[in-house]
């Protein structure tokens, strides 16, 4: 099995008409994933390499049944097109947008949390999520990930998660399902949302997790995994080095004072029994340790 | 992006946020007329990014255009922990009757905006939170309803402000959630909010820290970037829209995403070195930004080795590889590259390099294997 989505997830791409959108769109359907539909206002009626075009998710959804959508437009634009996805019915929305202000996301994620609390919002600023050889939505490279699983991956950072993939695949341990969260201050999931299906999903049998600088969502997951996860659980925090007060690239990656710091993080995971590695290459020969001795 | 103290009065005027009369000065006949204007006593801030400007000797009174010549000369030019005061702030000295904390900010954790207030203002907050917790109120503000007045009221009144104050703060609450919201803030803080023996209450002081992402919708920011406190490797990477952050060691960093990139000061430091730079060049990077990146780090003249750490997704390695030959034959890259490419086209982008006869770079298969030769070529290249 996997979490979030799998084979039958029908999904639609808000900016297919764009060049990213373009060109992950058609690769995420090469893949093998069900890319039923597109959304670009004005549009309607056109097609991409055969996908049909429509204006609004509302009419794309009623006439592909899709349940999950992929949004690729820029950040002036995202916040409404995660609310028209909301709006339209859209169960699962993905989005890799880089860039949006933090009061939209707060705005954005808030009126999700009250007037859709059944709608989960995966990012923004993140690479996506794939499940081997059964869905992959996002800009992850399919041919790093392997499928049959038993691990499951949830990285707040992008290019962190395919080093952890390619670990992982190269040493011939698949994944389950792969998630990359997303680097900013407010993302619409979180560790504990993805650890928690982890938990559930009776083929996830381990969990590698990818944290960063910034906020206190690796320590919050550190008290989730203490109480209610059964799984073992092998983590890498990346920002030992990083100075306080400075941006390290992601919006939310940021040490500020003492909160937030890499060591903080890696202590609380520690005291939580996660195997934590100092390193990506170590975090996956420790996974592989992990899946040897289930 | 941090403002200093006179552009977040300026920030917090626009949004009707009550400031001492004043202005700012770059040299001393212009801070004596600023002084003229608003009237003596004057106080004279140094504009400087750090805290304890006080004890420094960065904030002053003067009583007469003599005494603003003496302080304004001495203070414009000052040294206070690394930064050099380049202006300042004159406005007329208030009297204070009591002095309050307010601010708004995002807390990550609930998910809400976080209102914080304490009738202990005047002090660093982060001692009034060690040593006495209590005496901060805190409210957590749903994003999609806004504070109304009513909770701002109740939120101050509950903080023991004084009762001439109440109103005044009240106004300043609600309007400060406007500049914070409005004004796309991450961060505004009053400390001290005062209340003046005639019982106004005003900003005494400004913190407000921008969020860069909302840049494309005031135009209005790019007054603040120029004089914003960048290295000159900093400027550099900025013209090139890098994403660069200056550091103090010799291995210059170059990487694509800002997790790699963190990860990648990671193992450098692990292997014994230290990191010049954080640089993430970012996803879908091309030959040209990899060119740049290159001569960004060489214009450091503490680097002694270069490690590019790359994992292509969007990005393409043979683009990245192109990048590297370009820059070799573009300038004099004085210190050797150790490169390390997986992911899209890895293969092509090793097949590039291979045919490079200039002898700088140096492939490694992985990541730890990289770091370990930048750190020794750095060592070995002093």
């Amino acid at each position: 099995m996997s979490i979030f989505v799998d084979e039958n997830t029908k999904v639609i791409v808000q900016g297919l008409t764009g060049s990213q959108g373009r060109f992950h769109g058609l690769r995420n359907r090469e893949y093998g994933t069900k890319v039923v539909g597109g959304v670009t206002p004005g549009k309607a009626g056109s097609d991409v390499e055969g996908i049909p075009v429509f204006d609004s998710v509302r009419d794309c959804v009623a006439k592909t049944g899709a349940d999950t959508s992929f949004v690729v437009v820029p950040p002036k634009f995202a916040p409404d097109a995660i609310l028209e996805a909301a709006q339209g019915g859209i169960r699962l929305i993905v989005c890799i947008t880089e860039g949006i202000p933090a009061q939209d996301e707060a705005r954005v994620y808030n009126i999700l949390a009250n007037d859709y609390p059944n709608t989960r919002l995966i990012g923004p600023n993140c690479p996506g999520i794939i499940s081997p050889g059964k869905c992959n939505i996002g800009i992850t490279s399919g041919d790093i990930a392997k499928a049959g699983g038993p691990v499951g991956i949830v990285s707040r950072s992008g290019t962190l998660t395919y080093q952890a993939l390619h670990e992982l695949s190269l040493q011939g341990v698949g994944q389950t399902t792969c998630v990359g969260i997303g680097g900013d201050p407010v993302p619409g999931t979180s560790f504990i949302d993805c650890l928690r299906e982890f938990e559930r999903d009776p083929d996830t049998k381990a969990v590698m997790m990818i944290g960063e600088i910034g906020g206190d969502a690796e320590e919050r997951a550190a008290e989730f995994i203490a109480k209610e996860m059964s799984k073992p659980v092998v983590a890498y925090v990346a920002g030992v080095t990083a100075p306080a007060g400075k941006k390290m690239g992601h919006a939310g990656a940021i040490i500020s004072g003492s909160s937030g710091t890499a060591q903080a993080k890696m202590e609380a995971l520690e005291a939580a029994g996660v195997k934590v590695a100092p390193n990506p290459t170590k975090a996956g020969e420790l996974m592989v340790e992990v899946v040897k001795a289930l | 992006m941090d403002l200093f103290e006179y552009q977040g009065k300026q920030y917090f005027a626009k949004f009707g946020i009550p400031v001492s009369p004043g202005d700012v000065a770059d040299n001393v006949d212009k801070a004596v007329s600023v002084a003229e204007v608003v009237g003596y006593p004057v106080v004279i801030k140094a504009q400087v990014q750090v805290g304890g400007r006080g004890k420094a000797g960065g904030i002053k009174i003067a009583n007469s255009a003599t005494e603003v010549v003496e302080h304004a000369s001495n203070i414009l030019g000052m040294d206070i922990k690394g930064h050099v005061v380049k202006c300042v702030w004159i406005e007329h000295a208030s009297d204070i009757d009591k002095e309050y904390y307010v601010s708004f900010t995002l807390d990550r954790s609930a998910k809400k905006h976080l209102c914080m207030v304490s009738s202990q203002g005047g002090v660093e907050i982060e001692q009034v939170a060690q040593e006495n917790p209590g005496a901060i109120l805190k409210l957590h503000v749903d994003p999609t309803q806004g504070i109304s007045s009513d909770e701002a009221r109740e939120l101050v009144t509950n903080a023991h402000f004084d009762p001439r104050a109440i109103e005044g703060a009240t106004d300043i609450l609600v309007r400060l959630y406007e500049c914070f919201t409005k004004g796309d803030a991450d961060l505004v803080e009053v400390n001290p909010l005062i209340l003046t023996p005639e019982g106004k209450v005003h900003a005494l002081d400004a913190k407000v820290t921008l969020d860069d992402n909302a840049a494309f919708r005031h135009p209005e920011w790019d007054e603040y970037r120029k004089t914003e406190e960048l290295d000159e490797r900093e400027q550099l990477a900025r013209s090139k829209g890098l994403n660069y952050i200056g550091l103090t060691g010799e291995v210059g960093i170059i990487a694509n995403g800002a997790g790699l990139a963190m990860s990648t000061l990671d193992v450098v430091n692990q292997a014994g070195g230290s990191a010049a730079n954080f640089l993430d060049i970012g996803g879908g990077a091309n030959a040209d930004v990899m060119a740049s990146a290159l001569e960004v780090i060489n214009s450091d003249k503490a680097v002694r080795s270069i490690f590019v750490n790359i994992f292509g997704g969007i990005t393409r390695c043979e683009e990245v590889a192109t990048g590297i030959i370009e820059a070799i034959s573009r300038v004099d890259i004085a210190s050797p590259i150790v490169l390390r490419l997986d992911g899209t086209n890895a293969e092509e982008g090793r097949m590039i390099i291979a045919q490079d006869k200039s002898g700088k770079v140096i492939s490694k298969p992985t990541m730890l294997e990289a770091a370990q030769t930048a750190v020794e070529l750095a060592k070995g290249n002093k």
